[in-house]
């Protein structure tokens, strides 16, 4: 089964040399664990283009889908076998990147 | 067999049998729908079949196989509409068991552990926590949706949407049906007695029309699976607070509601009706707790209020001081304007009933929608002679009442002023 961890925070500022080294310890962990599946960081929402092609022409807008305070900064996707070990790595992950961490299942 | 026996077989195997019917589908099964249908259907299928053919000698063992069938007959109906999700539900039928590795006493049966399993699955701190309720009263308690939803005072619809969503979360994000581990156990168990502890308290105050005052369904429940707990983790001082604290509770039902119907208030029960084997017992849980010398949590302090009231011969007997004592050290675990209120009941009776009634009017603006608040308020201004602002507190009170023999009692007091 496999699990969404987004990270949430209000700024897109970079983590700093601390948080970006849990991080790496995290991701170790994760990897020697068998949990790895993917992860990565975002660019700023500023950086994002929403695209609607539904109708006869492509419609290209600046800026991201939706406005709010907080938005998605960065992911892991983990494989776990169930939802308390999600949300025990999904807790650590948190702590790691000092930020907060929502996590969805994958259909 | 009578139809009036086989009614009350049916009854009490229900009582008895459901959430180990359910346990045992869940487990089988691995969801929770599949589960709940089915022994529903099992139950309907006995209301049917055990007038005619009689109550069977192993009413459990009848309603597990029954449902265990339909279960099946459903799923072989799903496999053809969708074999790949059968699939799926048969791969997850049968999840790895870390709660056998788990000490149990020994008194505990395996069918036992399946139903704390429920419990905890119910009770997951992925879920709201009015979905926990309902969920552990549906799934663990037997009620019918109708049922949880006149009990939290919202539609049947919505109720059963509510059910509906939770269960989808259980499936769609693999909340696991287990007792979690060793390390987790401690804080998932304090979510686990505060649906426990609300369970037993809309049993012991029921709301809603047209239901009883006191559900002694709910509060047994809430007590049995609480004891199952205990069984569980017996060094654990809040599981022994809050077991202590509804025996103690639950010792007095019988004294609590006249014979018309009125809520009797605690200074006014005939202590002869209180369950002396449960106050025993209550009262050995809390003397066990104060002798580990161990820092009470909330619900030991509760239970420790309840050893005090519970151990005055008289009313007019009661240590007063020492309740007041207790409150001030609940005051420090839980901020609640409701502990204050609480306290201040006891103020009444050591300091008299003008200082409590400051006391209490410092807590307006929290507590203006609770009906405790006003009738607090309404019995100390009746004991300061203000009987007009009684009489308006006591109209106040009994608008917000939920529990028809508490309006009832308020309703007395208010008729008694003039």
């Amino acid at each position: 089964m496999q699990y969404l961890l987004s990270v949430i925070h209000d700024s897109g500022d970079l983590a700093t040399d601390e948080e970006m080294a849990a991080i790496d310890v995290f991701n170790e962990r994760l990897q020697t664990e068998g949990h790895w599946v993917f992860a990565g960081g975002l660019g700023v929402t500023d950086a994002a283009t929403v695209i609607d092609n539904r109708g006869p022409e492509p419609v290209f807008t600046d800026g991201p889908f939706v406005e709010s305070k907080e938005y998605l900064v960065g992911f892991w996707i983990i494989e776990a076998a169930d939802l308390d070990v999600a949300l025990k790595l999904g807790a650590e992950g948190s702590k790691a990147c000092n930020r907060k961490v929502e996590v969805r299942p994958f259909l | 067999m009578s139809t009036v026996d086989v009614g009350e077989a049916i009854t009490r195997a229900h009582r008895a049998e459901w959430a180990r019917v359910v346990a045992s589908l869940t487990r089988r099964f691995g969801d929770l729908d599949v589960a709940e249908e089915a022994a529903a259907e099992a139950f309907a299928t006995a209301v049917e079949r055990w007038p005619a053919d009689g109550v069977p000698p192993n009413p459990g063992g009848w309603l597990t196989t029954t449902a265990n069938r339909r279960a099946i007959d459903r799923l072989r109906r799903e496999a053809k509409r969708d074999a790949k999700q059968q699939e799926a539900r048969m791969s997850y039928a049968d999840p790895p068991d870390p709660f056998l590795s788990l000490p149990l006493s020994p008194s505990a049966s395996p069918i036992e552990d399946e139903r704390l399993r429920l419990v905890f699955t119910c009770c997951h701190p992925a879920l709201a926590m009015d979905s926990r309720v309902a969920l552990t009263l549906r799934m663990v308690g037997g009620l019918t949706v109708a049922e949880i939803a006149r009990a939290f005072l919202v539609g049947e619809a919505t109720m059963g949407q509510r059910l509906t969503r939770a269960k989808a979360k259980i499936k769609a994000a693999r909340i696991p049906y287990r007792v979690p581990s060793e390390q987790d156990l401690p804080e998932r168990l304090a979510g686990v007695l505060a649906v426990l502890y609300l369970v037993f308290n809309e049993g012991y105050l029921a709301t809603g029309p047209g239901t009883d005052p006191v559900r002694q369904d709910l509060t047994a429940e809430a007590i049995r699976l609480t004891r199952l707990l205990r069984a569980l983790r017996p060094d654990d001082g809040e599981v022994a607070g809050l077991l202590a604290l509804m025996l103690l509770t639950e010792a007095r039902r019988t004294a609590r509601v006249s014979p018309d119907g009125e809520l009797v208030p605690l200074d006014e029960q005939d202590r002869a009706d209180w369950d002396r084997e449960l106050i025993a017992e209550g009262h050995r849980l809390v003397r066990e707790r104060l002798a580990t010398g161990a820092a009470p949590g909330r619900y030991q302090v509760l239970a420790a209020i309840n050893a005090v009231h519970t151990s005055a011969r008289r009313a007019g007997d009661t240590d007063w001081s020492q309740v007041i004592a207790l409150y001030d050290q609940l005051a420090r675990l839980d901020r609640s304007p409701i502990v204050a209120l609480n306290r201040a009941v006891a103020v009444a009776e050591l300091d008299g009933p003008g200082v409590a009634l400051a006391a209490v009017d410092r807590l307006d603006p929290e507590l203006a929608g609770y009906h405790a608040y006003h009738a607090t308020r309404a019995d100390l201004l009746r004991r300061l002679n203000r009987r007009q602002e009684s009489r308006a507190a006591y109209e106040r009170a009994i608008e917000l009442a939920g529990n028809a023999a508490e309006a009832a009692a308020l309703a007395r007091r208010r008729d008694r002023l003039s």
